[in-house]
């Protein structure tokens, strides 16, 4: 015989209190609620400048309206990426020449103590200047987008950017969130899979996770900056050129936008079907942000983030490219090796060997991508220091790049799997390794198909 | 009961007042819409129309809320058509 | 836990500037940016003032404590069955009377409130007086007027925080008159809620969460009570049953 375990009181006062409640108590409750606060506000609270309450809806009147709203959006992305790019040049080099400088020092620290070949090849081929690259490349660009960014996102126009975009979003099935997810990718991807949890509904979320890679994150910047510059606007001078370079890499940005929509709206019919679910968003008031606080702030927590990532990252990642760079399997390097098997299927895509290489040793950050590559090119089996753009170009010339290797280059940064963080970060958040699978398969098949595509039709048309 | 005899606050021109005497929804949403002060008794204000028609931005309790046509097209009440602020 | 340490949750709607004054009173630099819900790990952080340990915790911004969403129950939660020392209720000075709501809430689970009106220099430059008296009276707590951003108002709440750890503000929270009906449902739950409960939690708040069917903070509640449950149960069940 078993002894019954007694009822839990709390359920006995619920059913107890339900059969007292009818359907609207919520309603009560709330409205009982708010009528107290109104009395409370009418008492204490005073409006001595009424016009003033206006200001945010005045401005919102233009920034989503009907006429500007999309004009705005597009030019506010065209201006910080121009702003971005204009600004970045002269320190990028800067950077880059006060890094050679030092390197001098070290060689000249390392022939003193007559270390061996290997040692200075390693520390200081491999680890130092892969480091200097990514830090020279990465940090200007990245302290002139995030503040600004930053200011944007303080003012409070991101909310704006998510109410003008939601019927796209809706359409495609996903949430009208996503938005916000997608700015947050512009500046880290990883971060930006942890603040898809503003998204309830576990299906929109899945989608925000799986199509935030599409959103070109500040690894990926700097890439597409430089092909732009180099081969898109190559034959442009002066203000054209970097107004030619901003106008590719919008477009890129707006492909992204396009691919995450059409990739959203397939997943919603198919593997991840379902209805939006409902939302609200709210519109804060505009806040003139505290416009040196954030500047310096935004700085600040981008270049020891971008630091720490070059430390962490780059550099392991530059003495293991260079190891396979240097060790020989009959006369040629292990490098060489993978970057010729890998050619085949490289060419189908517009690309070559190295360019894939450098793609999969740069699964763990996109910041070394473009650096494993130029050390794969060189036959010194070493960073090149990049004092010039000019050279920088002759070195892929040399390797017979054209302006759609670029291209497809471009396109396969925005499109492919997303960085071993990124992935890391989905796995803790979906817990499924399925879905982290998805996460990384899905955009690479895009990413292939995409550049096969293209490779193809514009060979087909015969514009190269 | 059929609300009919309210106007739904979808139909609300922008610049238009709208007294909320119904809400037609159930579970979260409708919760949902109470805390941010879409309560019966209540007075909103539309604002405007998303640049491709939907959502609608709405003020209400001093806050601004942007609701899709989905909901607002089950929220009932009385439009106040004079408006003199 | 240690003996001198005191809990602070701050609570707040989504974008009232609570993670901004989280950020100035531990140091910690938590992301702050104008748009709800960009706080999405919520955080905790240490500081110590008049000698006295503080853990803070950033609890989720949310528009209430109804458990519409995984962020309220832990917010709710949180008050509840965690019981800080004093939990601060960040209110938005230009949008007083929707974030109230969340404040009046509070103030029916909890007496140990600090209510903080923040954005106070937005609300000036909108031209929004608040009488913080007349507000602080109406309420029955304390009501500090700050501006997180401009790092103003802070010494007093940290005073305010300390006066309350010690004793020496007594706080008597408005008490929300609810509709005729809900007032009599209210009385027949209050003295069979205060038999299973105690002094535990707040009585009648538990009786307006039952009468609504919030069934997670049921299960809530079962699960905390999960050891201390059985001897009250079959006294409890035998009234409760005697009186349905």
């Amino acid at each position: 015989m078993r002894v019954t375990v007694p009822p839990n009181p709390f359920d006995h006062l619920m059913k107890y209190a339900q059969t007292l409640s009818n359907g609207d108590t919520r309603e009560q409750i709330v409205s009982a609620i708010f009528r107290t606060s109104q009395e409370i506000c009418n008492e204490t609270v005073t409006y001595t400048k009424p016009s003033k309450q206006y200001e945010t809806e005045r401005l919102d009147r233009i920034v989503t309206s009907k006429l500007w709203g999309f004009p705005i959006m597009l030019a506010m992305l065209a201006v910080v990426i121009y702003l971005t790019i204009a600004g970045a040049n002269i320190p990028s080099s800067m950077l880059a020449n006060f890094f050679g400088w030092i390197e001098g020092y070290l060689t000249f620290a390392f022939e003193k103590l007559h270390a061996p070949d290997w040692l200075y090849g390693i520390l200081v081929l491999g680890l130092y200047r892969g480091t200097a690259w990514v830090v020279s490349v990465m940090l200007p660009p990245m302290a002139i987008f995030f503040p600004i960014f930053a200011l944007l996102e303080n003012y409070g126009y991101l909310p704006r950017v998510a109410f003008n975009m939601d019927r796209l979003f809706k359409k495609s099935g996903a949430h009208g969130k996503q938005s916000l997810t997608m700015a947050m990718g512009f500046g880290c991807n990883a971060a930006a899979i942890m603040s898809t949890r503003i998204i309830e509904s576990p299906r929109e979320r899945m989608l925000a996770i799986l199509t935030n890679n599409f959103v070109p994150c500040n690894g990926r910047w700097p890439t597409l900056i430089l092909l732009a510059s180099l081969f898109m606007a190559a034959g442009y001078t002066g203000g054209w050129k970097t107004f030619v370079t901003a106008g590719v890499v919008v477009a890129m940005v707006l492909f992204g936008i396009v691919v995450t929509l059409t990739v959203s709206w397939v997943l919603s019919k198919t593997a991840l079907r379902g209805v939006p679910t409902h939302y609200t968003l709210e519109l804060p008031p505009y806040r003139r942000p505290k416009i040196w606080d954030t500047i310096v702030r935004a700085t600040l927590d981008k270049s020891v983030y971008v630091l720490k990532r070059a430390v962490a990252v780059a550099a392991p990642a530059g003495v293991l490219t260079w190891i396979l760079a240097n060790i020989h399997i009959g006369n040629t390097t292990v490098l060489a090796y993978i970057a010729h098997s890998l050619d085949p299927f490289a060419h189908q895509l517009g690309l070559d060997g190295y360019i894939l290489m450098a793609f999969i040793l740069g699964l763990p950050a996109n910041e070394i991508v473009l650096p494993i590559l130029l050390m794969g090119y060189l036959s010194t089996g070493a960073l090149t220091e990049v004092d010039s753009l000019h050279d920088l170009k002759q070195i892929f010339l040399d390797h017979g790049w054209t302006w759609l290797t670029a291209l497809n280059m471009m396109l396969f940064s925005l499109l492919h799997y997303p960085c071993g963080t990124t992935l890391i970060n989905i796995y803790k958040e979906t817990k499924s390794k399925k879905w982290t699978f998805i996460a990384f398969a899905l955009p690479t098949g895009i990413a292939i198909a995409v550049t096969f595509l293209t490779t193809h039709i514009i060979q087909w048309l015969g514009l190269i | 009961m059929a609300p009919t005899k309210f106007d739904r606050l979808s139909e609300a021109e922008p610049g238009e007042r709208f007294r909320i005497e119904k809400l037609d929804i159930e579970g979260t949403m409708k919760r949902r819409l109470l805390d941010l002060g879409f309560v019966p008794g209540c007075e909103v204000t539309v604002l405007q129309k998303s640049p491709l028609g939907d959502p609608t931005a709405y003020k209400v309790s001093n806050t601004t809320i942007a609701l899709r046509i989905e909901e607002s097209s089950n929220i009932y009440g009385e439009r106040i058509r004079d408006d003199n602020e | 836990m240690t003996t001198n340490e005191y809990t602070i949750a701050l609570a707040g709607n989504p974008n009232t500037g609570k993670s901004t004054l989280f950020n100035l009173l531990t140091g910690l630099r938590q992301h702050t940016g104008n748009w709800p819900g960009k706080t999405v790990v919520h955080a905790e952080g240490f500081f110590t003032y008049k000698d006295k340990q503080y853990k803070i915790i950033d609890l989720p911004g949310t528009y209430s404590l109804y458990s519409n969403s995984a962020d309220e129950e832990v917010a709710r939660d949180f008050i509840i069955f965690e019981k800080p020392d004093v939990t601060i209720v960040v209110l938005d000075a230009t949008a007083l009377e929707r974030n109230l709501n969340l404040a009046l809430q509070v103030l029916e689970m909890t007496n140990r409130v600090i209510v903080c009106v923040n954005l106070m220099d937005e609300a000036k430059k909108k031209g929004i007086r608040i009488d913080i008296a007349k507000l602080a009276k109406k309420l029955g707590v304390p009501v500090v007027p700050i501006s997180a951003r401009n790092e103003e108002g802070i010494d007093e709440l940290l005073d305010t925080i300390d006066l309350m750890i010690r004793g020496a503000i007594q706080t008597k929270p408005i008490v929300i008159p609810y509709s005729r009906s809900i007032e009599e449902k209210i009385a027949k739950l209050l003295p069979l809620v205060k038999e299973i409960v105690g002094d535990k939690y707040p009585a009648r708040w538990i009786a307006l969460r039952l009468l609504d069917g919030d069934t997670s903070l049921l299960d809530a509640l079962k699960q905390e009570n999960h050891h201390s449950f059985k001897e009250v149960a079959r006294y409890a069940s035998n009234r409760s049953a005697k009186s349905v």
